[in-house]
C-alpha cells in the first residue's frame, strides 16, 4: 500500500500531516491513514486551541493585576501558571444546573457550537511557513464565515435559558455582532487587494512592508471590531457585568461554563493570530525559516497584550453609542481605506499586477496621512458635544427656585 | 405580518452585583428603556431605631457604626452631637478639631469609593476601583491608628472622643496627605476628562433643582443640581465655623455633575484637614461625662450633620432614663433614593446602573 497525497490537496502544504500519513500509510489502507492522519492534527489543534486559553487567561489576570495595583494570581506553580487548572478543576466538580422551563437541547449545545469555531479557526493559520493545517485558498473568505457562527450560539444560549437579562444580552450581541462585520469586512477587503490573494500564507508572503503600516486604518477598524466581536471591552455591552449580571451566559455553570469561558479566551488569541498574520506579517522576521513560530507568537502576544490594555482602561459605551461608532465612524473610515488601498494598487501595480516593497513603501507614505487626517475629522464630526466646560465652585443662580434661608 | 412586542418587568436585585447590597427595583422594560420603576427595600433591615431603646446612650454609638458602614466616623458624630445637644455640653477644642478632621478623612473615603464604583459601573473593569481602594485603605490605615477599629470605628463619644491621637499618627497623616495629592491627580487625569465616561454620563438622568428640593434630597445630589446647600456651611458644628472651604455647585444635575462634585469635595476635605491640622491645639480630648448618661425626662434634640451622603440626623427624646426614649434617623440614601422615578424612567438600561451609582446609596442606611 503506497499512498499518495495529491499535491493539490490543500492538506499537502502541511508538513506534519504528511508525515503521519505517509507513516501510517506504508501499513494502513489509505482511507484509514488518511482518517488518522486527520485525527492526530484535530488532537493537537484542539489542545492547542485548549492550552492557548488557558494561558490567556492567566496572562490577563495577571497583566490587569499589574495594571490595577494588584498581585493577580500567583499561589499556584510558577507565578501562578497553573491557575487555570485549578480553576477548571473547580469548575469541573461543580453541579451541572439547568434553570426551570430552559430549552434543554440548546442549552447544552451552546457551548459546543461556541466552542467549535475557534478550533475551525485555527485550521487555516499559518503558525510558521507551511505550517498551516489547511492553506485554504479563500482563507479569509472562510475566517470571516466561520467566526459569525459564534453569534448564533450566543442567541441560542440567550433565547434558551429562560432569563431575561441572558436575553438582553443576546439581542444586545446579536446587533453589536451584525454591525461591526460590515467595517471589519470592508477593511479585510484591502488587505485582500494588496496581497492579491485570500490565502493567509500568501498574505503573509506579500507582507514586505507589515501591513500594519501599509494600511494602519485597516488595522485600527479590524482591531475595533474585532473587540466588539469579541464582547471585550469598551464593546462588551453583550456580557456586562455591572448591568446585567452576566448577559448571554448568565445561567451557566461548571463545565459549560468553562466551555464558554475557553471560547472568550480562546477566541482573544485567535483573533490575535489573525490579527497578526493579516496586519502583522505572520511568521516574517529573522531567520523566519527557523523561528517563524516565534514571530508569530510574539507578535500574537502583542495583540493579546492590546485587548488586554482595553479592557483595563476604558469604561463601557452604550449600545446606541456603539452602534453609532460602528456605522457613523468605523464603516465611513473603511470606505475611506478600500478607496485610497483601491487607487494606490490601480495606480502602482506593475504590469503583472504585483507590487514592489517600493511601491508597499509608498502606500504607507500616503496611508498614514490619510489615516490622521480621517480619524481627526471623523472624530469630530462624532465628538457629539462631549467639549469641557471648566467649572469652579461657585453659587449658581437657578431661576424659578425659592430661596431656602437658615436663621 | 406585524412583530408584536410587549413591555417586560425585571427585578433588578436584591441579588445583582450592582446595586449597592440588596436593593431591589422592579424594573418594566421597553426593549432596552425604562417605562416603570418601583423600588422595593428592607432587605437589610435590622431594626436599628428600636435597638437604640434597648442600649444606653454609649452604647448606641456602635449601631451608628452599622448605617452607613463606608462612612461611620460622620454617623458617630451626628449621633453625639444629637446627644451632647441632649444633655447640654460642649467638647472641648481639641475633641472638635479631631471630629472635624476625621470626618473629612471619612468623607474622602466615601467619596472614594462612590466614585470608584460609579466608573466600575461604567463599565471600567475595576481599574478606577482599585485606584480609590488604595487611597482608601491608607485613610483606614489611619483610622486603625486612632482608635483600632478600621470600617466600624465607634471613635466618637458624647461630649469628646474616645482618646487622643497616638504620637506617630501625625506623621502618618502627613505622609498620607503628601502621597493622596498625586494618587488623586492621577485618578482625576484618569476619570475627569475621560472621553467615554463623559458620552456616557453628560446630561443623563438630569435632576432639576425643583425635583431635588421637593424630594428633599440632600448632599452632592442637591448640590450637583445647582443649590448651594450644606449645613457644614448653614449650621457650622465642631470646628466647621473655624476652618475655610468652598463648596462645589453642579450645575445640569446630571450624573456627571454628581461625579464631579463629589471628586471637588474631595479638594476641600482636603483644605479641611490641613487646616485642622495647623490649627489643632493641645488640650483635653473628652468631657468628664459620668458612664451611664440620664438626660432629663422630656427633652428631645436633633443633631444633624452634612454626612458624605446629604444630610444625616438623629432625633433622640430622653425620658430620663439610660436609653434614649425614641431615636429616630433621618438617612440621606433613603430620603434620595426618592428622586430614582425622576432618575431613571425614559433612560435605557445602561444608565440605570450608573444613575443609581451617582447617588450613591448604601442599603445600611437605607433600610436600618
Amino acid at each position: 500500500m503506497n499512498c499518495q497525497l495529491a499535491s493539490d490537496s490543500v492538506l499537502y502544504a502541511n508538513g506534519l500531516y504528511r508525515v503521519v500519513y505517509n507513516v501510517a500509510g506504508s501499513f494502513l489502507p489509505c482511507w484509514l491513514a488518511y482518517l488518522i492522519a486527520g485525527l492526530v492534527i484535530i488532537f493537537i489543534l484542539v489542545n492547542a486551541v485548549l492550552l492557548g486559553a488557558a494561558v490567556i487567561t492567566w496572562g490577563e489576570r495577571r497583566v490587569l493585576g499589574r495594571f490595577q495595583n494588584r498581585v493577580g494570581p500567583n499561589r499556584w506553580g510558577p507565578f501562578g501558571m497553573f491557575q487555570p487548572i485549578a480553576d477548571l478543576l473547580k469548575l469541573l466538580t461543580k453541579e451541572d444546573l439547568r434553570p426551570q422551563g430552559s430549552d434543554r437541547i440548546v442549552f447544552a449545545l451552546v457551548p459546543i457550537l461556541m466552542v467549535a469555531p475557534l478550533i475551525l479557526l485555527t485550521a487555516v493559520i499559518p503558525f510558521a511557513k507551511n505550517a498551516a493545517l489547511a492553506s485554504l485558498n479563500v482563507g479569509v473568505l472562510y475566517i470571516l464565515a466561520v467566526s459569525s457562527v459564534s453569534s448564533v450560539a450566543i442567541f441560542m444560549a440567550g433565547w434558551s435559558s429562560n432569563n431575561r437579562y441572558a436575553m438582553f444580552g443576546a439581542a444586545r450581541a446579536v446587533a453589536v455582532l451584525i454591525s461591526y462585520e460590515v467595517p471589519v469586512v470592508l477593511s479585510l477587503l484591502g488587505v485582500v487587494m494588496v496581497a492579491a490573494s485570500m490565502s493567509l500564507g500568501s498574505i503573509v508572503e506579500a507582507q514586505a512592508l507589515p501591513f500594519i503600516l501599509v494600511m494602519p486604518m485597516a488595522f485600527l477598524v479590524f482591531l475595533a471590531g474585532m473587540s466588539a466581536e469579541l464582547n471585550r471591552s469598551p464593546f462588551d455591552v453583550a456580557e456586562a457585568e455591572s448591568e446585567i449580571i452576566a448577559g448571554y451566559h448568565t445561567e451557566y455553570s461548571g463545565v459549560r461554563f468553562a466551555l464558554i469561558q475557553a471560547a472568550e479566551f480562546g477566541g482573544v488569541g485567535v483573533v490575535a493570530a489573525i490579527a497578526a498574520v493579516l496586519f502583522l506579517g505572520g511568521w516574517s522576521g529573522p531567520w523566519s525559516e527557523y523561528l517563524g513560530w516565534l514571530w508569530f507568537l510574539l507578535k500574537t502576544g502583542v495583540v493579546v497584550f492590546l485587548f488586554i490594555w482595553f479592557r483595563a482602561t476604558y469604561p463601557r459605551l452604550r449600545i446606541d453609542q456603539i452602534m453609532a461608532f460602528s456605522w457613523k465612524f468605523l464603516l465611513p473610515l473603511s470606505m475611506i481605506n478600500l478607496a485610497a488601498v483601491t487607487l494606490e494598487v490601480f495606480f502602482l501595480r506593475g504590469d503583472d499586477g504585483s507590487l514592489t516593497t517600493a511601491d508597499l513603501g509608498i502606500m504607507a507614505a500616503i496611508n498614514i496621512v490619510v489615516t490622521v487626517v480621517s480619524v481627526i475629522v471623523f472624530g469630530n464630526l462624532i465628538r457629539d458635544r462631549v467639549t469641557l466646560r471648566t467649572r469652579q465652585p461657585q453659587q449658581v443662580a437657578v431661576p424659578g427656585v425659592p430661596t431656602i434661608e437658615v436663621s | 405580518m406585524t412583530i408584536r412586542t410587549e413591555p417586560v418587568t425585571v427585578n433588578v436585585g436584591p441579588q445583582h452585583p450592582s446595586t449597592h447590597g440588596v436593593f431591589r427595583v422592579r424594573i418594566t422594560f421597553d426593549g432596552e428603556d425604562i417605562v416603570e420603576v418601583e423600588p422595593v427595600f428592607g432587605y437589610l433591615h435590622r431594626g436599628s431605631e428600636k435597638l437604640a431603646e434597648e442600649r444606653n446612650y454609649v452604647q448606641v454609638i456602635t449601631l451608628t457604626d452599622r448605617l452607613d458602614y463606608t462612612s461611620s466616623m460622620i454617623n458617630n458624630q451626628a449621633y453625639c452631637l444629637a446627644v451632647e445637644k441632649l444633655l447640654e455640653v460642649e467638647p472641648p477644642p481639641r475633641a472638635k478639631y479631631l471630629r472635624t478632621l476625621t470626618a473629612e478623612l471619612q468623607r474622602i473615603a466615601s467619596h472614594l469609593i462612590a466614585v470608584g464604583f460609579f466608573v466600575q459601573e461604567l463599565g471600567a473593569f475595576g481599574t478606577p476601583l482599585m485606584y480609590s481602594f488604595r487611597s482608601r485603605e491608607r485613610i483606614l490605615d489611619l483610622f486603625e491608628m486612632l482608635c483600632g477599629a478600621r470600617v466600624t470605628v465607634s471613635y466618637m463619644r458624647p461630649g469628646g472622643v474616645f482618646a487622643d491621637a497616638p504620637r506617630d499618627f501625625w506623621p502618618a497623616l502627613d505622609r498620607f496627605l503628601e502621597d493622596f495629592e498625586e494618587e488623586l491627580a492621577e485618578m482625576e487625569q484618569l476619570l475627569l476628562e475621560n472621553e467615554i465616561l463623559m458620552v456616557r454620563t453628560r446630561g443623563v438622568s438630569p435632576i432639576p433643582a425643583e425635583v431635588a428640593i421637593n424630594c428633599s434630597v440632600s448632599g452632592p445630589v442637591l448640590r450637583a443640581s445647582g443649590i448651594n446647600w450644606d449645613w457644614r456651611k448653614q449650621e457650622p458644628y465642631d470646628a466647621y465655623d473655624q476652618v475655610e472651604f468652598d463648596v462645589p455647585i453642579g450645575s445640569n444635575g446630571d450624573n456627571y455633575d454628581r461625579f464631579w462634585v463629589r471628586m471637588q469635595e474631595i479638594h476641600q476635605s482636603l483644605r479641611i484637614v490641613r487646616q485642622c491640622i495647623a490649627q489643632i491645639e493641645p488640650g483635653q480630648v473628652r468631657l468628664d461625662l459620668p458612664l451611664v448618661l440620664r438626660p432629663e425626662a422630656g427633652r428631645e434634640a436633633y443633631g444633624r450633620v452634612e454626612a458624605s451622603k446629604g444630610e444625616l440626623a438623629f432625633y433622640l427624646v430622653s425620658d430620663g432614663g439610660i436609653s434614649p426614649y425614641r431615636c429616630k434617623i433621618r438617612s440621606p440614601s433613603l430620603i434620595n433614593l426618592t428622586i430614582i422615578e425622576h432618575l431613571l424612567v425614559g433612560w435605557k438600561l445602561a444608565d440605570m446602573i450608573v444613575s443609581l451609582g451617582s447617588i450613591d446609596i448604601n442599603m445600611g442606611e437605607v433600610d436600618r
